[in-house]
């Protein structure tokens, strides 16, 4: 309001002049006051009438919202065994989202019975965490009607702790119930005193179940969800050291049955220097599962499993046992002694490769057995072991985030992902995408891609050379030049077979490796318009080599990569060696996968730098093969000098210095992108079978080869 | 104009106004919800320390509660006698009194020949029936009757324990129900064709594939998409070509396929005709359906679609799952519920879509939405599996045998990468060595060393002391074994004994002795020698570099061929000079230890009997084994082929008997009638080194000019020290002044 009061000042006829403007901002901002008011009354009336959906909030579960359960509530209708993925989930239910799982969280609420009793006791930590796990996934939706999956916000953990049939009751009432449908129930200690059932006995319908513990009786394949029994004594824990450990084999746990606890002792006294049982502390508290003793002595649990090597995962009453997870936090390989078990999300995670199992009747057996594994196998369990804890069990997050996106796999089983994705660490190395070990067939041929410029002589002679090749199928040349249109049609050579030109839109090397749909070949020979030299019989056999070798890149020119250890850097040398670990794309032959990565899968910003510095492109496809097929490439013949003499202008970028400077340079930055150094160096060549011997010419295959 | 200015102005004052009012509204609100993480350590957990303590219940104590007598629970521990099977994994065959059918004879002559066959019951761990039980529809001609009598009066039934029961049809019409067998298998272990998740008992039935009566006994044919085009280009997506039921169990699905047809890159086409009473039973659509029908013809409908649907048929499998898996047609499965063949080891997302019966009409874009790389990826896939587990009855049964096998905890686990990457589990014998590793297979290094084994035939002479003095020579060596033949005496004072390297002298009775696993070969890499080799140690070292790129293959010098002789109707050997070989001889060449335990465990008694008698043939036995495994031909390096000396010639070598060579023809054909096929294959290419016969290399000079960049940096960006990597505008500076720089030189 500082304006006006200056404005005062001026005459009389300025003020009038801004009289309009004054009363146009009074009304303004009336119309604004009105437009806010109006705004918080809707608002209001939305929450009020609950047409949009917010997010849960899980608030201090003290002061949750209280339902009594009546006494003659009906239950929730027994536990179907025979349920299955195709006749107790509804996939309908599951399509709102795409093809992306929707998830929705009951509201939680205090439920008692008519006698003010409660129905579970109060919501567990970890339950509250599964809970906030899933509100704050991707699978999350507020909205219970696009939901594909509802889990009850009743805390079903333990059996212990909760009232069976009421529970049920309680379930029924949930509004989107419907014979459980849909429903995934967290479970981590089912059964109870006498027959300790391996599956929650709370009467559920068709719901599913997420448990812990579960048999493989009564575990419903493709439908139920076997969890981990999740010990919240790992939180502290880490693996320890590898080297030293001073037992071979380990038990501690103190609630396995008297039998298996007679055949420990035993297995104590034939071996005691290599198994060690620890048992709970009689003398001190026998009910605190922090400690462990072997006689007077008191060890901090569960820090005494970084003692061992393998550590004991014996059945108690129930079959799931805390110690596994407490065992592969600690760097323990577990030993599995517990029949019909069915593992921690069983059919999706290998556990063979992470743990031993033990038949029960052979437990007497278990150090021999464990003496015969192999020190290479120990370390691969224990390192397996560690990657899956570190992923799939470190914490009730990330248990809770791996069922659900099991629960995915199933619901959308053609995007399900392969047991490599869940079982095989990504830093143990690339599967190569040309993985079947075959001898490319003949019948197609290959393309010849020929990158050129402006040198149409030159391009006229090597396409007249290259006609003669039998396995050429077609030709495609790649004219990148911008400033000048390729030969008219006439003047191009005449050939028989078919040749296209594809104008290029920017002057980049990339260019020669984008996958054109014109191959329609699975092998590339990619080659520049100056190597003139090669003749139809070297071309021919290098195509027949690269069929043999189809996911590696083989041709004519080759250079070595080596590493200074002077100045600690990685150089590049086109010197004659004894190795070589690159081919150039000047004359080679590649699959045409190989462009179809180079175009969309290069790693960092090695693809624009190439086309920014007009250089290395080749050094960058031997990188890219290298590192996903962990092969070298192949040379094929002797070493022909690649320089024609009518060439040797300033054009020839190879000539300049400053390019090799330049590649020792791409060398260096390509590996500092790529983490290490994928080349490899060999030190063959592939000539034909009877190249150099004494033996009539005309009877050999391929004659023309080695000339300079 | 400054009126409009002015209103403007306060226009837009006036909405920066509400928008920092609502926009501080709603920022304020976030700020207010945001504040979700609440201190849930305050809440108890839901296991406490002691509580666990008390579950030691001692009523349970004994026995196993969780385990059930009831058949239909059976599992390995309850139901399967593990003591039967600790002297091996061995089959027992009943004899055969029963008319069976040929498909079911094909199973037992495949088990017969096998080297987990015994013929006494009283070592056998897995007893088969001699009773057809392939095919238990009652309307079937097939249909053995009386099945429970007979089984009862068979000698070692005792309900089934440790019995291996066959079947690929259950059930008949109107249900066509999965658990009719019409007999009760008690114990015994079920390996069945269209098994269901819900009835497979977990770990102990095998989900076998359904086959024809045409299916090969052993061999078979390699798979049908042996090229890896990308993208595939196909002319259809996804087709389907089929007869649907109409009415009854399992119709739906293929009744509803007419749907999704549109006769360009979807092509769904099905005929009512089947069956004596179709047209009583047929819709309003069966006419149009049996036109489009007669359109399209099945194998190139499977070799020119990128996706094949195999929906349930009556039962849960059908024939066209194979043949799509063979056809390299990505099988997408419509079939709820199937466990797939071996679903148990074989990772199946690995080479088929799954879809679900009920979402049926989303199949064209599922179909749509696979990535080309996936589709690779698939289709190769396919052919792995095919070629591996599926082609023949002998892989067929030899898969339910492994998986069988698996479960016995004495005899070794293959992890499932093994189960699902070449070679395959049949490939792979758990008892060599627990950690993969090992393995030639597995990209790890196989070591920088190697073992000489030189076998001994002819006693110590001049050319075995050159021999070892060569191979001696080698700085790769680890030790030298000498296998001598046991009919010549050993010399009180070899000559060798000045020649610093360790020599094992073992005696060895027969020629497939130089194969055998002995523990004194630690090494990865063995080299196998004649001992009248005439390599030098460059030679050998060369060869050995060559093999540590190829653990997995047999690298040598000696290179043989095989050629069909179409005269003869049989295959032909030739030691002639040509453009191409198949073999390389064992004797003077490198290979994977593992080949050993291989020849030995794995090759069938027929195959070692061929060799013991001829006391021959044994290399050429090793290469079948070799090129069948990794079906991958040999390496041959260099240009040296008289490998041997020949000052021997005339002495009593076996090398030189006419009738070596004509038995080695024979040899041959009988491998190729046991293995059902010719697994060897052809290579051009020999791998010489790097600067062989290199003319142009002689002529070069070093070329000075070229300097390195980590040298340039130092001396042109001495500040940069210690040497670290130009960043790219040094760099660019760099090379432009160098540019410059060279320009005006040659001005």
């Amino acid at each position: 309001m500082t304006a006006p009061t200056r404005l005062s000042q001026k005459p009389n006829r300025i003020l009038y002049q801004y009289r309009n403007f004054f009363i146009t901002i009074l009304l303004m901002l009336t119309l604004f006051i009105v437009l806010i008011v109006t705004y918080h009354v809707f608002k209001f009336g939305d929450i009020q009438h609950g047409s949009t959906y917010r997010a849960l909030v899980l608030n201090d579960v003290s002061t949750l919202p209280i339902q009594v359960l009546d006494r003659d509530t009906p239950t929730a209708g027994a536990t179907n065994s025979s349920c299955s993925h195709f006749n107790c989930f509804n996939v309908y239910r599951c399509g709102s989202g795409g093809n992306q799982l929707l998830v929705y969280v009951y509201p939680p609420k205090n439920y008692i019975d008519s006698l003010n009793r409660p129905l579970t006791s109060q919501m567990t930590r970890e339950f509250h965490q599964i809970l906030h796990t899933i509100i704050s996934s991707k699978f999350y939706t507020p909205n219970p009607r696009e939901a594909c999956i509802y889990i009850p916000s009743i805390d079903t953990l333990n059996q212990n702790r909760l009232r069976v049939q009421e529970v049920s009751q309680a379930l029924r009432t949930l509004e989107f119930w419907d014979k459980g449908e849909n429903h995934l129930i967290f479970n981590m200690i089912p059964g109870s005193v006498p027959d300790y059932n391996p599956m929650l006995d709370v009467p559920i319908g068709e719901a599913m179940i997420a448990g812990a513990g579960m048999s493989s009786l009564t575990y419903r394949s493709g439908f139920d969800i076997s969890l981990p029994v999740y010990s919240p004594l790992t939180a502290n824990l880490n693996p320890g050291s590898f080297s030293t450990r001073k037992w071979l084999i380990l038990s501690s746990q103190i609630n396995i049955n008297s039998a298996f606890e007679q055949d420990l002792m035993e297995l104590k006294t034939t071996f005691p220097n290599d198994i060690m049982v620890f048992g709970s502390c009689l003398h001190h508290n026998p009910m605190n599962n922090t400690i462990r003793c072997v006689g007077e002595d008191v060890y901090k649990y569960p820090d005494v499993l970084q003692t061992a090597t393998f550590c004991l995962v014996i059945r108690g009453a129930r079959l799931g046992q805390s110690v596994l997870l407490e065992a592969m936090a600690a760097g323990c390989i577990p030993v599995i002694i517990a029949d019909t078990l069915v593992m921690p999300f069983h059919g999706t995670i290998d556990w063979i490769r992470a743990v031993i199992f033990i038949r029960e009747v052979d437990i007497l057996m278990v150090v021999p057995v464990l003496k015969k594994v192999s020190e290479k196998r120990v370390i691969e369990l224990r390192a397996h072991g560690a990657w899956l804890y570190d992923r799939y069990f470190k914490s009730i997050e990330k248990i809770t985030e791996t069922t659900l996106e099991i629960i995915a796999d199933r619901v959308f089983p053609h995007l399900a992902r392969d047991s490599t994705y869940w079982n095989i660490p990504s830093h143990s190395g690339n599967v190569s995408p040309l993985f079947l070990p075959i001898t490319a067939p003949k019948t197609r041929g290959f393309t010849a891609v020929i990158l050129t410029y402006d040198r149409v002589e030159l391009l006229f002679l090597l396409i007249n050379k290259i006609v003669k090749v039998p396995s050429l199928s077609k030709l495609l040349v790649v004219w990148n030049n911008q400033h000048k249109d390729p030969p008219h049609p006439g003047r191009w050579p005449k050939i028989n077979k078919p040749l296209k030109v594809i104008q290029t839109k920017e002057n980049k090397l990339s260019n020669r490796f984008y996958p054109y749909d014109e191959i329609e070949t699975e092998a590339i020979l990619s080659i520049d318009d100056d190597i003139i030299m090669l003749t139809a019989d070297e071309v021919e056999f290098a195509y027949e080599v690269w069929r043999e070798f189809p996911d590696r890149i083989v041709g004519f020119p080759s250079r070595t990569h080596m590493w200074d250890n002077r100045t600690s850097c990685w150089k590049y040398e086109s010197e004659w060696t004894n190795h070589i670990s690159m081919v150039l794309t000047g004359a080679a032959f590649y699959h045409k996968y190989w462009s179809y990565m180079y175009t969309t899968a290069m790693p960092g910003d090695i693809k624009e730098w190439v086309d920014e510095h007009m250089n290395c492109e080749d050094i960058a496809m031997n990188f890219l093969v290298a590192n996903w097929t962990g092969k070298a490439p192949i040379k094929v013949t002797p070493k022909k000098k690649f320089r024609c003499p009518e060439c040797t202008n300033t054009e020839m970028l190879s000539a300049d210095l400053t390019h090799m400077v330049e590649r020792t340079q791409c060398i260096n930055r390509f590996s500092n992108i790529y983490g290490s150094m994928p080349l490899r160096s060999v030190e063959f060549r592939a000539d034909p079978v009877l190249f150099k011997d004494v033996f009539p010419e005309k009877l050999k295959r391929f004659n023309d080869i080695g000339s300079l | 104009m400054q009126a409009k200015k002015r209103y403007l102005l306060l226009f837009v004052t006036c909405a920066f106004l509400g928008y920092c009012y609502f926009g501080g509204y709603r920022l304020k609100s976030e700020k207010w919800t945001g504040r979700t993480q609440l201190p849930y350590e305050r809440l108890p957990s839901y296991l406490s320390l002691n509580e666990e303590f008390y579950d030691k219940d001692l009523r349970t104590s004994n026995g196993n509660i969780h385990v059930s007598q009831h058949t239909r629970q059976c599992r390995m521990e309850s139901c399967f006698d593990f003591t039967k099977c600790k002297q091996g994994f061995t089959v027992y065959v009943y004899p055969v009194e029963d008319v069976i059918s040929p498909l079911y004879q094909k199973i037992l002559n495949v088990i017969t020949e096998s080297r987990y066959y015994t013929t006494d019951p009283a070592k056998a761990c897995l007893f088969v029936l001699a009773l057809d039980t392939l095919d238990r529809d009652p309307l079937s001609t097939e249909f053995v009757h009386n099945l429970p009598s007979k089984l009862l009066r068979l000698p070692y039934w005792n309900n089934g324990r440790n019995h291996l029961v066959f079947n690929l049809y259950s059930g008949t019409w109107p249900d066509y129900a999965e658990e009719s067998l019409a007999f009760d298998l008690g114990y015994a272990i079920l390996a069945k064709a269209s098994m269901s998740i819900f009835r497979l008992r977990p770990n102990f039935d095998v989900s076998i594939p359904l086959f024809g009566k045409q299916h090969p006994e052993r061999g078979g044919e390699p798979g049908q998409a042996p090229e890896n085009n990308f993208p595939s280009n196909k002319k259809y997506v996804a087709a389907f070509k089929g007869k649907r039921y109409v009415h009854g169990i399992g119709s739906e699905t293929r009744n509803a396929l007419y749907h999704l047809h549109n006769a360009k890159d979807l092509v769904f086409v099905t005929t009512c005709r089947h069956g004596k009473a179709w047209r009583e039973l047929q819709d309003e659509h069966c006419q149009q359906d049996n036109q489009e029908y007669d359109t399209y013809d099945y194998e190139i409908l499977l070799m020119n679609a990128t996706f094949c649907l195999v929906p349930r048929g009556r039962r849960l499998g059908s024939f066209r799952f194979l043949e799509a898996l063979r056809a390299g047609c990505i099988p997408v499965i419509l079939s709820n519920g199937w466990a797939l063949p071996f679903h148990e080891r074989i990772d199946w997302n690995q080479a088929v879509i799954f879809s679900d019966e009920r979402l049926l009409l989303q199949i064209p874009d599922i179909v749509r939405s696979v990535s080309n790389t996936q589709i690779l990826k698939l289709r190769q896939q396919t052919q792995f599996l095919w070629d591996r587990y599926f082609s023949s009855i002998e892989k067929i049964i030899f898969t339910v045998f492994e998986t069988i096998r698996e479960r016995l905890p004495w005899e070794g686990t293959r992890e499932g990468i093994i189960w699902n990457t070449s070679p395959g589990a049949l490939a792979i014998l758990p008892q060599f060595a627990d950690s993969q590793q090992e393995l030639p297979f597995s990209n790890s290094n196989p070591g920088n060393t190697f073992t000489a084994i030189i076998y001994s035939q002819l006693g110590s002479t001049a050319v075995l002391y050159r021999l070892l003095r060569s191979v001696a020579k080698s700085k790769y060596l680890d030790k030298i074994i000498l296998m001598w033949n046991s009919d010549i005496p050993l010399p009180r004072r070899p000559r060798w004994q000045g020649i610093k390297a360790s020599i094992h002298v073992i005696p060895a009775d027969g020629i497939s002795h130089r194969f055998y696993p002995h523990p004194l070969i630690r090494t990865s890499a063995i080299l196998s020698l004649d001992e009248d080799a005439t390599l030098n140690t460059d030679e050998i070292d060369f060869a050995f570099t060559v093999w540590s790129s190829f653990p997995e293959r047999i690298v040598g010098y000696p290179a043989r061929s095989h050629y069909w002789d179409d005269s003869k109707r049989s295959w032909g050997y030739t030691s002639k000079w040509t453009n191409d070989y198949s073999i390389v001889l064992t004797g003077a060449a490198f290979y994977h230890r593992y080949y050993n335990t291989l020849y030995t465990e794995l090759l069938s008694s027929t195959l070692h009997k061929t060799v013991e008698q001829s006391q021959n043939c044994e290399d050429i036995l090793m290469n079948f084994l070799v090129s069948h495994v990794t079906r991958r031909p040999p390496i041959k390096v260099t240009q040296r082929k008289l490998y041997k000396d020949t000052s021997l010639a005339g002495i009593r070598s076996p090398w030189n008997d006419p009738d070596h060579f004509i038995q080695r023809q024979s040899c041959m054909n009988t491998f190729v009638a046991v293995f059902g096929y010719m697994p060897l294959l052809r290579s051009n290419t020999r791998l010489d080194p790097v600067l062989f016969k290199d003319s142009v290399s002689n002529l070069r000079k070093k070329d000075a000019r070229v300097a390195l960049i980590c040298e340039l940096q130092q001396k042109y960006l001495p500040e940069l020290s210690p040497p670290t990597l130009l960043t790219d505008e040094t760099l660019v500076k760099y090379i432009q002044e160098r540019r410059t720089r060279a320009e005006n030189a040659t001005k």
